[in-house]
């Protein structure tokens, strides 16, 4: 009763409204300023390896978007009673926990998706960008901030992921989301009349690495403030 | 008051605008500047970088006319009206019919790598505030002459957009470029767009055009019909003389040993990256000839073919040569130091062989050798250095002792 009675109390202390400045920042930062693949450069190899199709980054943006939410908001449920010298440990089996959910749920439901996702999705599990934002915002905040701090992670993980598998598809395989943008490469229709080829270097995971690196330039352009030294 | 006193009263009137790096080029490409030295160096020498890098376009020159002869000639061959040409002066090789063809094909391709190059350049000059650099002139020329002839020109004007842009600007433009910007040009083209850089059907001009029909073309290079373990169709020497289907300029072995003969007398080229490579290949090509000679690899291994060449032989075809001659040796991507220079181009000629025989998919090895060592030169080059300043700590310490 006493550590409900506490946690209560941790909660309801900070008398801000629900979405107030500070907490809207906790959404909209890592869209951009704080992104967590062009900035804190976490993520990199989902974004790497799932990117060739639109599709398959979209599941994977909603599947990440689950773990994060629903799984920063347990961690800040539980943050006072983990023991810190066990908390990874905590950490995985509640990344486990969810992921194996997500995993269950797109076979049941879509299986020939989860086919093509295969291994990456058992693989959010590694994500760095959970653990990362379990550590170091779950493990210090309440609930409803770390609700919004994983809401916003993931989608500044996903805006990267959609951007990426945008153009690799559509340059790669001239489809967006499987629908024929750019006219029939077999039948020599629309664009494909003119002589346009597809690039098969979009659909290597070389060329995801290179247009993350880009849009990495283009921020940094934008906003010299975050350039490292 | 001459044209040039106007260009350079031009050019004080607007320094420091924003488009003067552009008009600056143009300027410094057509006559010396009227800078003097700042700073403390005043030593002065003709070769600056501009001088470097003619010389290099004066190398390639004859190996540019020459493929555009061949394109031609391996047409004309392919197409049954041309006899194969029996001497290096023989005319069935160097009539005009041939030439104009060569020229209807290359031509452009030269002015879209260099158009869309430069541009880029220029671009990159002007939002960065900085001169524009000589780097591209070398590049510009390579690239054509490693590309098959019948590259559409979207695809060649992409893939320089990507070379240039990723393979040299972002790491600071010339002079800071990690890998060779022209093979990044080729890499790009060659993963983007495979049909188009590999099979029988685009080392010759038409033969795309002729799948299927009755007389149909085949322009398997070299490399290609040895991967298949096919009897080679050319002598070796029409393959020293570069009578081959291959890229554009990389054919002619002979013009390219003249070629690379220049630049090093010239001092541009490095000779030690030039002949270490020559012994890197001949070693790999000494090991694939003895694992045959041992049993190892009989005629029914799909390495056969590539292993039982001479190993002398595989300096003739594909672009072995044109690579270590013209592309190994860029000052810029290679080993600096001299002990470095010995493995980096080792190690070159020993990937090349290594690469074209054990994967004939890609049978361009000589591309992703170049490019994958020049990743290493730093290493290289910081462990020669490392070395001798351990070996020149130890002799200290034996004096002092």
């Amino acid at each position: 009763m006493a550590e409900v009675a506490e946690q209560e109390k941790v909660v309801k202390a900070p008398s801000e409204p629900l979405f107030s400045k500070k907490n809207r920042k906790l959404v909209t930062d890592p869209l951009t300023d704080n992104n967590p693949i062009t900035i804190q450069v976490l993520g990199i190899c989902s974004a790497l390896a799932i990117t060739a199709q639109l599709k398959a980054s979209i599941v994977m943006t909603l599947a990440v978007f689950f773990v994060m939410g629903v799984g920063n908001v347990v961690i800040s449920l539980m943050r006072n009673i983990i023991p810190s010298k066990i908390r990874i440990i905590v950490q995985l089996i509640v990344v486990a926990s969810l992921v194996i959910i997500v995993d269950q749920v797109l076979k049941a439901y879509s299986y020939a998706l989860s086919k093509e996702l295969a291994v990456f999705i058992g693989l959010i599990i590694t994500n760095c960008i959970i653990m990362g934002r379990f550590e170091a915002f779950a493990l210090g905040n309440g609930i409803w901030k770390s609700f919004l701090d994983g809401i916003g992670n993931a989608a500044g993980y996903g805006l990267i992921l959609i951007i990426v598998g945008f153009f690799r598809e559509l340059l790669g395989s001239g489809t967006l989301l499987g629908f024929p943008v750019l006219g029939n490469p077999v039948e020599k229709t629309g664009l494909y009349a003119l002589g346009y080829e597809n690039n098969g270097f979009m659909l290597l995971s070389p060329m995801a690495l290179i247009i993350v690196g880009i849009l990495i330039w283009v921020q940094r352009t934008k906003n010299p403030a975050l350039v490292e030294d | 008051m001459g044209l040039k006193q106007n260009l350079h009263n031009l050019k004080e009137k607007y320094k420091g605008t924003k488009m003067a790096p552009a008009f600056n080029a143009i300027h410094t490409f057509l006559y010396l500047p009227n800078e003097t030295t700042h700073g403390g160096t005043h030593i002065k020498a003709a070769d600056d970088l501009k001088r470097t890098m003619n010389i290099v376009i004066m190398a390639l020159i004859p190996c540019l006319i020459f493929g555009m002869f061949n394109a031609g000639y391996q047409h004309y061959l392919a197409a049954g009206e041309l006899e194969r040409a029996t001497s290096f002066f023989s005319g069935e090789f160097w009539n005009m019919n041939n030439f104009f063809i060569g020229l209807k094909k290359v031509l452009p391709l030269v002015i879209v790598s260099y158009l869309v190059g430069l541009v880029v350049e220029f671009i990159f000059a002007v939002i960065k505030g900085h001169e524009v650099e000589e780097g591209y002139l070398v590049t510009g020329m390579l690239v054509p002459l490693i590309v098959p002839v019948d590259t559409p020109l979207w695809m060649l004007a992409v893939a320089v957009v990507f070379g240039v842009v990723i393979g040299k600007e972002v790491f600071g433009g010339t002079g800071m470029n990690i890998l060779n910007p022209a093979l990044t040009v080729r890499a790009f083209l060659f993963f983007a767009y495979p049909t188009w850089m590999s099979g029988d059907k685009v080392w010759v001009h038409d033969a795309v055009n002729r799948v299927g029909q009755p007389d149909a073309i085949s322009g398997e290079t070299m490399l290609g019909s040895l991967a298949q373990n096919l009897e080679p169709k050319y002598s070796v020497w029409e393959q020293f003389m570069g009578f081959i289907p291959g890229s554009v300029g990389e054919t002619s072995t002979l013009l390219i040993l003249l070629g690379g003969l220049f630049l090093v007398f010239a001092k541009i080229g490095s000779w030690r990256i030039m002949v270490s490579a020559i012994i890197g290949a001949l070693v790999m090509g000494l090991m694939f000839n003895q694992v045959v000679e041992f049993g190892w690899i009989t005629s029914g291994s799909k390495f056969y073919g590539l292993m039982t060449v001479d190993f002398w032989q595989h300096l003739l075809i594909g672009g072995l040569a044109f690579g270590i001659v013209y592309m190994a040796t860029d000052p810029v991507t290679g080993s600096q130091t001299n002990k470095g220079k010995w493995i980096y181009g080792f190690l070159i000629g020993f990937f090349s062989v290594m690469i074209r025989v054990f994967n004939p998919a890609y049978p361009e090895g000589v591309m992703l050798a170049i490019l994958l060592m020049n990743v290493f030169a730093p290493t290289i080059d910081h462990y020669v250095v490392q070395g001798n300043v351990k070996r020149r700590l130890k002799r200290l310490k034996v004096k002092t002792a």
